[in-house]
């Protein structure tokens, strides 16, 4: 049951209730206009600590296109925050108005203590600083599931900075929960997934997994692509920036290679990972996953509502 | 080794690992007791080498899950009218609440102010701990225990 519950963490969810949230995303694709007045009369808050205008956006127009009504701030400065209140203060006071919560905050585990101090009304994680951000994992899950059809046996390439990309790990612990996926992790040395993903999720787990330095040597294989950026502070050493940069951008060249129904995915937003040219190609996805992004939080929002359509 | 007279009703602590006898001392305040304290350190012990001994002549009130947490290998023998009624083998807990706080300036409890302090046993192998509200594992090192 998801509803009355609280989404802080993508772990939170078992993989049937992921399921269940991600079958009713795909409901909504088919027919968006059955679920128009799902909402009605109910009241989201986003509560953005910080901007993020893509996400608090995609919240805002799930709940208007369910019918509901939005209330909120989307920085620190505009919000009794900015006056010292606390978020346990402020969720209690929201709480009197509100029907269910999305909360974007700089501090880790800021969201956890938003659901501590909520008694009736489900809180969304929408960000707690670099810690999780699970609305994002559960729209990549529906782009993959939308796109390819499955969730399972799937070989999975996640590309550029593995180590401090928070998305990039809640994706791998939460694939690595359905049947039959592998990993290829492709990063330079000093950017490769933290140990405890590398140990605790996929040895422990017994997940086949390779890893590599280039795109261009990994890429035959994949069914999925997901580019993350690489910055360049991020290298300890510039001559290994300058042999390996070329290798964490997508371009025409490098997909010739990559199968024919491979997904390339990307969380947005892009600077240079990925060349403009691939925006066209069928291959690239990462601009429809921002619309599964909202289809995504409409199905959450039901399903934590409890409303049907 | 040094005699120290057998309690009548109180609560012996024994097999703590060597050093940390003081920390535990410290933590009962046992340092402003009216009753009679022994405090043994270094005795030999077959199985760890060296141990502290604390002897309490006084049935005080004593949080094992805190206790299990400075020090997993502590035995607690309750005595009364110079019988054993109790003994009880501590380990690590699964959960520390309001003992250790967070060291993570990232973390929201750094800011918040009525949040209690949790953390959570992530690897009993490792004797590790995660803050339950950002994940990072605690250290010690940056911050004594309690
Ligand atoms: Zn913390």
């Amino acid at each position: 049951m998801l509803k009355g519950r609280h989404l802080i963490d993508p772990m939170d969810l078992s993989i049937e209730e992921i399921d269940e949230v991600l079958e009713l995303a795909q409901r909504i694709i088919r027919e968006p206009e059955r679920f128009s007045s799902a909402c009605r009369g109910r009241i989201l808050a986003t509560l953005f600590y910080e901007p993020s205008t893509r996400t608090r956006l995609s919240f805002e127009t799930a709940m208007l296109r369910l019918g509901g009504e939005v209330i909120g701030f989307s920085e620190a400065s505009s919000s009794s925050a900015s006056k010292g209140e606390s978020v346990a203060d402020t969720i209690r006071t929201v709480e009197c108005y509100a029907d269910i919560a999305a909360m974007r905050h700089p501090k880790e585990g800021s969201a956890r203590v938003a659901a501590a101090n909520s008694r009736t009304m489900p809180v969304i994680n929408a960000g707690d600083g670099g810690h999780h951000h699970p609305t994002q994992t559960l729209t990549d899950l529906l782009t993959i599931r939308e796109l390819k059809g499955t969730l399972e046996d799937l070989t999975v390439g996640l590309c550029g900075d593995l180590k401090f990309g928070r998305t990039v790990h809640s994706l791998i612990k939460t694939l690595a929960r359905f049947r039959g996926n592998s990993f290829t992790l492709i990063s330079p040395p000093e950017l490769k997934v933290p140990d405890y993903i590398r140990d605790e999720v996929l040895a422990r787990g017994g997940i086949p997994f390779v890893e590599y330095e280039r795109l261009e040597n990994a890429i035959a294989s994949l069914d999925i692509l997901y580019m993350t950026r690489v910055q360049r502070e991020r290298f300890f050493n510039e001559d290994d920036y300058l042999r390996l940069k070329n290798s964490y951008i997508l371009d025409a060249e490098k997909l010739k290679k990559a199968k024919s129904d491979m997904i390339v995915l990307h969380p947005l937003p892009r600077v240079n990972e990925i060349a403009v040219e691939v925006d066209s190609d069928p291959r690239a996805a990462y601009f429809r996953q921002a619309k599964y992004g909202m289809y995504v939080r409409m199905a959450l929002i039901m399903k934590l509502l409890g409303v049907e359509a | 080794m040094m005699t120290i007279n057998a309690i009548k009703k109180g609560i012996v602590i024994d097999h703590i690992t060597a050093g940390r006898g003081i920390r535990i001392f410290k933590y009962l305040g046992l340092d402003k007791a009216k009753f009679t304290v022994a405090f043994i350190m270094n005795v030999p012990s077959v199985k760890m080498g060296t141990k502290d001994i604390l002897k309490i002549e006084n049935v005080i009130d004593i949080d094992y899950t805190v206790l299990g947490f400075i020090d997993p290998n502590i035995t607690i023998t309750v005595i009364d009218e110079e019988k054993v009624i109790k003994k009880i083998k501590l380990s690590l807990p699964d959960r520390v609440e309001g003992v250790i706080s967070c060291s993570n300036p990232r973390c929201i409890t750094s800011i918040e102010q009525e949040v209690v302090q949790r953390f959570y046993l992530s690897d009993r192998k490792r004797a590790t701990y995660r803050c339950e509200y950002c994940d990072e594992i605690y250290s010690p090192k940056a911050q004594e225990p309690v």
